[in-house]
């Protein structure tokens, strides 16, 4: 019996609002979200995500309060990302129902966080995010691809190579990835698929697809091209094109093991 | 009714809290780590996430191994993930060491078990993501008051790199639930008034909402 591929609707909170962008940018409203995350819930998630996307010291106390709410209504796993800096922040936000840390920018100025973090709370519980962006490179006068991270949000270029990066993190104790292609992300075109499978076929621990779902074939090319363990999706979700129960119907058609 | 949730300090303890208070509204859930409480309270659950030795240093700072043990021979008891896999004979994580042992068998690296495996048949096995994350079908393989309502192969939400197995010359009579991970390895244990599995219960939704509520009401016999 294979593990089941999981679905994950992802909420990226905004002073305590579910919202929406493209491409990192352009923002639009999705409701509250602890009715958005019992909404997924109800029709079979088998996790959320919530990412407070600007993170600044002023909105902690929200999305603290928030995960409160959801964790008492939710009674599967919930991942929180955003502004992860210190140990005590993992150990709030765990108080808080949290049931893994997403780590992003933290990892990338002080990789030994990873180390430091898994070692007291446990690999599975640390996730760490990568958001990569495709550059290229120069060598010997050809030019090549390569998949670059960007930290803030997707702000800040930083130089590393994403798929590199994702090996050092698992062997730092990361206990997942969570991948998410800049220039899919909002796009609706579909994950970087390369990417994806670059990443998942460089470490052992899962890999959560992220970035450009449009529609369920995407989520089913995500597992079946990307090698995906979980593939995570936000609009699709947030507007009602889809709800979960359809996706994981669409993937069991395609011969993907899912909790139905 | 008081039923205590034994705080380690690890994990998500307060999931599992407010989890058992979702299915028994009545009851009175507590949070604790006083050995006393524990000893005063009609039922125990023990949870634990992350490190066996942390789990067990912790047990054993808070001055809290007596009272378990205790709880142990008497209550009715919840052992979720580590909170499982600390009443085996033997851990192997941090450099190994003596579980609580009342369980015959080892807890050991999914890797560990998987090269054993793996060195016996043809052809390999598939490449094995650790941790296991995710949502695995557990099979029952006896009857229990605490499996009422669930059906057989039902999907439970499972976090863990380390897990159970047998002695060769356990008493199989303890093992209630299995799943396939790789090769097969224990979901769910019990003897007399303990039962404990591998899965998260508080993270499993209606199957594992309703395994709560079972223990909440369950007189704690095995029949």
């Amino acid at each position: 019996m294979p593990l089941a591929k999981r679905i994950i609707p992802c909420l990226d909170v905004d002073n305590g609002r579910v919202v929406k962008g493209v491409n990192f940018v352009g923002i639009r409203d999705a409701g509250d979200p602890v009715e958005v995350a019992k909404r997924y819930n109800e029709q079979g998630a088998d996790e959320i995500t919530f990412l407070d996307i600007t993170a600044t010291s002023d909105d902690r106390g929200t999305i603290l309060e928030v995960v409160e709410q959801v964790a008492s209504e939710v009674f599967i796993p919930l991942t929180v990302g955003g502004g992860v800096r210190e140990l005590a922040d993992v150990r709030g936000l765990l108080n808080a129902g949290a049931d893994k840390i997403s780590v992003n920018s933290t990892a990338v100025f002080k990789p030994e966080f990873i180390k430091e973090a898994s070692g007291h709370f446990g690999s599975q519980c640390i996730v760490v995010a990568i958001d990569a962006k495709q550059t290229h490179f120069f060598e010997k006068g050809d030019c090549y691809d390569r998949w670059e991270i960007f930290t803030h949000g997707g702000r800040k270029q930083t130089g590393i190579d994403a798929v590199e990066w994702a090996v050092k993190m698992a062997e730092y104790g990361a206990g997942e990835i969570l991948l998410t292609s800049m220039d899919g992300d909002g796009t609706k075109a579909g994950y970087d698929l390369k990417l994806t499978k670059a990443v998942t076929d460089a470490v052992n621990i899962p890999v959560i697809a992220s970035g450009g779902v449009g529609n369920l074939n995407h989520l089913v090319d995500g597992v079946k091209a990307g090698g995906a363990d979980a593939v995570l999706a936000a609009s699709i979700f947030h507007f009602g094109e889809y709800t979960v129960q359809q996706a994981k119907e669409a993937m069991r058609d395609a011969g993907i093991e899912v909790r139905l | 009714m008081r039923i205590a949730v034994v705080d380690l300090g690890v994990g998500n303890l307060r999931s599992v809290k407010q989890a058992v208070s979702t299915v028994a509204p009545n009851a009175d859930v507590v949070l604790t780590s006083d050995a006393n409480t524990l000893l005063e309270s009609d039922k125990i659950v023990l949870p634990g996430q992350g490190a066996v030795g942390t789990w067990f240093s912790e047990l054993q700072s808070r001055g809290l191994e007596d009272a378990i043990k205790t709880c142990l021979d008497q209550k009715p008891l919840l052992g979720i993930c580590v909170g499982m896999q600390a009443l085996f004979d033997y851990c192997e994580e941090d450099g190994g060491r003596q579980g609580l042992g009342l369980f015959k068998g080892s807890v050991r690296h999914f890797s560990n078990f998987h090269q054993v495996v793996e060195a016996s048949e043809n052809p390999p096995l598939p490449r094995l993501k650790i941790p296991q994350m995710g949502w695995n079908q557990v099979f029952q393989l006896r009857d229990h008051p605490l499996w009422n309502g669930i059906e057989d192969d039902a999907y439970f939400y499972f976090v863990h790199s380390f897990c159970a197995n047998t002695a060769p010359d356990s008493d199989l009579g303890v093992v209630y639930g299995g799943a396939d991970y790789g090769h097969k390895f224990i979901a769910a244990v019990g003897r007399d008034n303990v039962f404990a599995v591998q899965f998260h219960p508080e993270k499993s939704h209606d199957n594992g909402l309703r395994l709560l509520k079972n223990f909440t009401e369950w007189n704690g016999q095995a029949a």
